[in-house]
């Protein structure tokens, strides 16, 4: 059963055709100002499950702000305004009986820089556990080394688990944080432009990892790094002024776009 | 969506604009010289000019060094702009487009070298008419191939893919008629065998015509029509612009 109906692009028509069964997100009619200014506007679209989603587009499109709605980020901002509904495997997020902490253990969240916490690299990813309580230190030694590998970085680490997080270069410092929101096992991924700040063997390391977790969460990548985009991610939207401008197969947006405004963008043609 | 031959132009990069305007000049002039070598290749042996049958096996290499380049060039592009969508297309089709007017060219060299033969075995005139008929009509598909691609013009590159039939089927009625001739007179043999080469050719080079109008819809809509029988092609899904 489809909670929504199919996304429609700027041209009309249903532009992706999995079911409903198979998205882990549904956003519908979702709006969203910052006080009197417009970030997004009436944006439709369903987030495949164990596939990964890109959003791109120019700067101030809306795709951070969209993907920050997500978990909810912008709760503690009193000057958004927001519209519309965004359902998690199949609840709505905004929900009275929906708890923001839980919500966010759900969909985890990295930013564009890294963010380790002043602590070892085993307390940083121990940090959420240890925040929900009741996991006797057997259980989490395991979540921890479990958790670094999926993230790509145990073997980097393993034999320096105590020495401060920040000690670790960028690369290592971003899969530590992926290892961090890993930990409390999300079913979501949120990546805020994750590899921006690193350079390219690290940010190679980055999008390997993101192919390879794909098995275990659904991703969602914000970035401008259009052929990171294309490397990476299943799903590709293009958002231009706070609208969904065309969201497809990455296979097909990125050889044969079906608008001529995605066409210019990705192709750095002007307007 | 569709594209308009004046895209690759509308860049932020100029520089990338001018590549790839390169890329489509550098593809036309492959295609001019190679126009010229398939009919100058015809014209040496129905004049028996055996000089210009020489030249163009010669200037094969022109063809090839040109060939070279554009990949060359292609090849760059990619590496260093990492074209998308219409852009990519066109470098893809750029790169097809150049293999296949070498093929051509190769096909224009076996043409000049069985002239060159037949003209040293003085066979007379026989078989030439359905050579002159068979060549007009596949120069006029290299000719249109070109001009498709340089104009995006998928509505003459389909009716190119047409007229390939049609080469095909003139191409297997001169077969029957030389094989006549070889039954009737088995002196006839060996010319009647470098005549059958020379229709070999062209009828591959309304092939490779043929195959260079299939690029051009590629890269004006995306799509892939090789390998699909024309009764399956949607020519209005093909042609109507969106």
């Amino acid at each position: 059963m489809s909670v929504f109906p199919l996304p429609q692009s700027a041209a009309g028509g249903p532009i992706i055709d999995f079911d409903s069964a198979a998205c882990c997100l549904e956003i519908e009619g979702l709006s969203l100002a910052y006080g009197e200014t417009p970030a997004l506007r009436e944006l439709t679209l369903r987030v495949p499950r164990h596939r990964v989603t890109a959003f791109i587009g120019p700067s101030g499109c809306g795709k951070s702000t969209l993907l920050r709605a997500l978990n909810r980020l912008h709760d503690l901002n009193d000057d958004v305004r927001l519209n519309g509904r965004i359902c998690l495997e199949g609840q709505d997020i905004h929900a009275p009986e929906v708890e923001v902490a839980k919500l966010r253990r759900r969909v985890g969240m990295v930013f564009q820089a890294p963010n380790p916490f002043p602590m070892s690299i085993y307390d940083n990813v121990a940090f959420g556990l240890r925040l929900q309580g009741g996991i006797r230190k057997r259980q989490l030694d395991d979540i921890v080394e479990w958790a670094l590998r999926s993230a790509a970085l145990w073997d980097e680490v393993k034999d320096r688990l105590k020495s401060s997080a920040w000690a670790l270069s960028g690369g290592q410092q971003q899969r530590l944080v992926i290892a961090r929101t890993l930990a409390v096992r999300p079913e979501v991924l949120l990546l805020d432009e994750p590899a921006s700040a690193l350079d390219p063997i690290s940010t190679l390391k980055i999008e390997e990892l993101i192919r390879n977790l794909k098995s275990q969460l659904t991703l969602v990548l914000v970035t401008h790094n259009m052929q990171q985009a294309a490397r990476v991610s299943d799903y590709t939207a293009f958002l231009q002024e706070g609208e969904l401008v065309e969201y497809g197969a990455t296979d097909t947006l990125f050889t044969n776009p079906r608008l001529a405004r995605t066409e210019n963008y990705i192709t750095g043609r002007m307007a | 969506m569709d594209i308009t031959s004046d895209i690759h132009s509308r860049h932020i990069s100029r520089q990338f604009n001018h590549e790839l305007e390169e890329l489509k000049t550098h593809l036309m002039a492959m295609g001019g010289l190679v126009e010229r070598q398939v009919q100058e290749a015809v014209e040496a042996l129905l004049a028996g000019d055996s000089e210009m049958a020489q030249r163009v096996v010669e200037n094969d290499r022109a063809v090839n060094d040109m060939q070279m380049k554009i990949d060359e060039e292609c090849t760059q592009v990619l590496a260093r702009r990492q074209p998308a969508a219409s852009d990519l297309r066109l470098v893809l089709a750029v790169m097809r487009g150049a293999s296949d007017l070498e093929r051509i060219g190769d096909e224009a060299s076996k043409i000049a070298r069985n002239a060159g033969d037949l003209i040293k075995i003085d066979n007379g005139t026989r078989g030439f008419v359905e050579v002159r008929m068979i060549s007009e009509h596949v120069r006029r598909m290299v000719r249109d191939a070109l001009t498709s691609f340089a104009r995006f013009d998928i509505e003459l590159a389909l009716e190119l893919v047409r007229e390939d039939e049609k080469v095909d089927e003139e191409y297997r009625s001169a077969m029957r008629s030389l094989m006549t001739f070889m039954m009737e007179d088995a002196r006839s043999i060996t010319p009647v065998l470098n005549l059958m080469w020379i229709l070999r050719a062209l009828e591959r080079i309304g092939d490779h015509a043929n195959n260079l109008a299939e690029y051009v819809v590629y890269l004006v809509k995306g799509l892939d029509i090789r390998h699909t029988d024309l009764e399956d092609l949607d020519e209005k899904a093909i042609t109507r612009k969106d």
